[in-house]
């Protein structure tokens, strides 16, 4: 890590290091941003996200705190709420449900609760996803969970230039902010990353490639393998459009919608499963909002409704979703 | 279990009914309430629902067959499976086990632009009135492809919801109607045979001709000219069809079910009954005064507009009380003169013509009138009239003025004795019975009458009370 960065270009850089590298800037910009959560300091995080940070910013600001995630994000909030920017790690997403009242019953109704004498300028990290051999604990996707609360932000980025801008946007959005980031595209996924410091709003979505006959809206490793899909249909002349959600609360009905007004057709894929996940939302405001568009039932591609992802190898792949799946899946849409 | 579908009776005065479409074939499954055929009774489509769930073992009636109320149409092999979300319809079962007569259940009408009325004041061209719309069969099982067992112990195995039974999107009824694109004229390219919304798209930038000449082309190529570029006509084939008189061949618009159904319905009624035709005038201004004294707050009241139509038919009602044979039907054995007298109202819907019945035309007050006739024209326009609006007529008025007309010689509908038209109202100088001269709206009354029930003096006698009536209305009177 060299702490001075170059303003300018680009550079190339895995998910995990635009995490890092984000942070890192963060603290060295704003006083006012400090780093709490179990393993963050000494041990430098898990996936060595925060390894230095402890040397370079003190104990004042990167924290190492008990197993204790609702002591994490209740001690973060009232941190927040006096004016710290803290960024609260949860180490693996699994393990949020202690903190599920602190973010839900208090973070996210500190606004409207204090008609706005208090704001929450907090933000949540948490890897989340699988197929990285998790099992049941290091497997989890939450968002389902979360998405229903007003007054919480979710982000769901999966590039890593989208990872710096909306980390950057998230860290000075004045109301909390749940930030996930898929732990199997950490080290997978790879990319430019403009140079210098930039924000992406928050609640807009990114066409990644653009196409005639499919809408496929996608978000976290899946993304990546419907990309991979759309490109593999091109030979096939299909032509698919894949959308990459990034924020998944806000939602961007614009841009689903003109894209599924253009092609008439709507797949959405998340690894979460099925039933009430992102995709049933995505699915009522399409139907709500464009059914005179539609030319074929909007389809889901989602993990199966198991309590949790195994560890046997054969298992995981069962939950995860082939990147074959999505090819047929595609396919059959466009030929409905 | 082997269960016998028959035809229904598609309203309370009909005998017979049309298979105008089989929406399966045989070895389709079918699910219980899913259409599976549409029937056609005078002017009017409805698609029956299946009454039970199963694969289709025999269609007994064929496309274009009248068949009479209860007679069999169809054999559907009952499947009794254990009903779980993620069983498709499984192996029928075993056939010969006693059969079962099951009337299919009292259909609806078809509305095949049901999606697009959302704003949509015109439906889909051919949508309802007698066009089949385009229709796929699903395979028997919708196999979910690359589903893993445990997707299917989740009971993801549907991997496209409401595949079976699909017709048309949303999406594509939207477009045909927005292109007025004929969907019976589109081949579908989609998953077996389903149309597209690019298939619309393409069928509106080829334009009207060529869809039609696609579908004549491939056993008359006398057709293709019309479809191809205007270039040098194709030689003739020695087989060829002759052609209609020397043009050019141009669109040849195939008949819709309603279009047949009204051909040979107006042929029957002009080959039955000898027309003859008589006309009166009248002079309206009193009650056009009247009407237009109480339109402004009789819509307000009931969101009706009032037009002159149903003081019209309030004078007919009274005529037809004075001169009942002219609310009758000739039969071989005698002139059946109706008890009820229920008017039946000519309304152009769309490109055909429907006659919806006002019943007991004469309980009514000419408000009441409004009322229902406010309520057949809202629901003609809407695509939504059932059989029952329709049957039952003993007597007809068309109002040709709408249109301009001010003479018209209008054909009986098959079985009544007299049709009368309201013209044109028209602003005419007119000599009064104290030889002053006046500016009056004046409108002609036309009748045509079947001249084997009733001759000149009834027919005219019954015209000069209805203008008699027509002519005392007015403001003093009472809606």
């Amino acid at each position: 890590m060299t702490a001075t960065e170059q303003q300018t270009g680009t550079s190339v850089m895995t998910n995990v290091e635009a995490v890092r590298t984000t942070l890192h800037d963060a603290l060295a910009r704003d006083e006012r941003v400090l780093i709490m959560g179990e393993d963050v300091g000494s041990r430098g995080n898990v996936f060595l996200i925060t390894k230095g940070f402890f040397e370079e910013f003190g104990p004042e600001r990167i924290i190492d705190t008990p197993l204790a995630e609702a002591s994490i994000v209740g001690v973060a909030i009232g941190m927040a709420m006096e004016g710290l920017r803290p960024i609260a790690e949860i180490q693996f997403a699994d393990f949020i449900y202690p903190a599920f009242n602190q973010i839900v019953g208090e973070a996210a109704k500190t606004r409207y609760r204090s008609n706005g004498d208090y704001t929450c300028p907090l933000v949540i990290r948490t890897p989340y996803g699988g197929g990285v051999r998790g099992a049941l604990s290091h497997s989890v996707s939450i968002e389902a969970l979360f998405y229903h609360v007003p007054g919480l932000t979710i982000l769901a980025p999966s590039t890593p230039a989208d990872i710096k801008g909306l980390l950057n946007a998230a860290i000075e959005c004045p109301d909390p902010v749940l930030f996930l980031e898929h732990k199997k595209t950490y080290r997978s996924v790879k990319g430019e990353v403009p140079c210098g410091y930039y924000t992406i709003p928050i609640g807009k979505a990114d066409v990644k490639k653009t196409g005639r006959d499919v809408s496929v809206v996608s978000y976290g490793y899946n993304l990546h393998q419907a990309l991979d899909a759309a490109n593999r249909l091109e030979g096939e002349g299909v032509s698919v459009e894949v959308i990459d959600l990034r924020s998944i609360r806000p939602m961007d009905k614009t841009t689903i919608l003109e894209s599924v007004r253009k092609t008439r057709k709507l797949l959405i894929i998340h690894e979460d499963n099925k039933f009430g996940g992102i995709g049933a939302e995505i699915s009522a405001m399409v139907a709500e909002e464009a059914l005179f568009d539609l030319d074929a039932p909007i389809r889901r591609l989602c993990g199966p409704d198991v309590p949790a992802m195994g560890y046997a190898l054969p298992l995981e792949e069962e939950f995860m979703i082939s990147t074959d799946a999505m090819v047929e899946a595609m396919r059959s849409l466009a030929k409905f | 279990m082997a269960t016998t579908i028959t035809m229904p009776q598609l309203g309370e005065t009909v005998t017979e009914g049309t298979v105008a479409q089989w929406l399966k074939k045989p070895g389709d499954s079918v699910e219980k309430y899913e259409a599976f055929v549409e029937v056609s009774t005078d002017k009017v489509n409805a698609e029956v629902p299946a009454p039970v769930t199963g694969i289709i073992r025999e269609l007994i009636a064929k496309e274009g067959e009248t068949v009479p109320t209860g007679a069999p149409i169809a054999i559907i092999d009952e499947v009794v499976a254990p009903r779980q979300a993620q069983d498709d319809v499984s192996t029928p079962a075993a056939s010969g086990s006693p059969s079962e007569q099951v009337a299919a259940p009292y259909a609806t009408p078809t509305h095949s632009a049901e999606a697009n009325r959302q704003g949509a004041t015109d439906p889909v061209p051919g949508g309802n009135m007698g066009v089949p719309s385009a229709s796929f069969n699903a395979p028997p099982s919708a196999a979910s492809n690359g589903a893993s067992a445990l997707r299917q112990a989740q009971g993801d195995v549907r991997q496209a919801p409401g595949d079976a039974g699909v017709r048309t999107s949303p999406a594509v009824r939207r477009l045909a109607r927005e292109h007025r694109v004929d969907l019976a004229h589109v081949r579908g390219t989609g998953d077996h045979g389903r149309i597209t919304a690019n298939d619309i798209l393409a069928a509106a930038q080829a334009g009207p001709s060529a869809g039609v000449a696609a579908t004549i082309s491939a056993d008359n190529p006398e057709f293709t000219a019309a479809a191809a570029p205007a270039t040098a006509a194709p030689p003739r084939p020695a087989s060829a069809k002759p052609t209609y008189g020397t043009a050019q061949p141009g669109e040849l618009i195939p008949l819709t079910q309603a279009r047949r159904i009204i051909a040979q319905r107006m042929v029957e009624s002009k080959h039955t009954a000898p027309h003859a035709w008589t006309m009166v005038e009248v002079d309206v201004t009193n009650v056009w005064r009247w009407r237009a004294r109480e339109k402004d707050a009789f819509e307000r009241a009931y969101g009706v507009k009032l037009t002159l139509l149903p003081f019209f038919i309030r004078a007919v009602v009274e005529s037809l009380a004075a001169f009942p044979l002219m609310n009758s039907s000739f039969t071989d054995e005698g002139i059946a003169v109706h008890r009820d007298v229920n008017v039946g109202i000519a309304i152009a819907a769309e490109s055909n013509l429907v006659v919806p019945v006002i019943r007991h035309a004469d309980q009514l007050s000419i408000k009441g009138i409004a009322l229902a006739a406010g309520e057949l024209i809202d629901k003609a326009r809407r695509n939504k009239l059932g059989a029952d609006d329709l049957a039952g007529g003993t007597f007809t008025v068309n109002n040709t003025g709408a249109n301009g007309a001010i003479l018209s010689a209008p054909i009986l509908v098959p079985g009544q004795t007299g049709i009368v038209t309201t013209e044109a109202v028209v602003k005419r100088p007119v000599v009064r019975v104290d030889d002053s001269i006046a500016v009056r709206s004046m409108m002609n009354v036309c009748m045509s009458l079947d001249h084997r029930v009733v001759d000149g003096a009834v027919a005219s006698g019954f015209l000069s009370d209805l203008k008699e009536r027509l002519e005392a209305m007015g403001p003093t009177g009472s809606l």
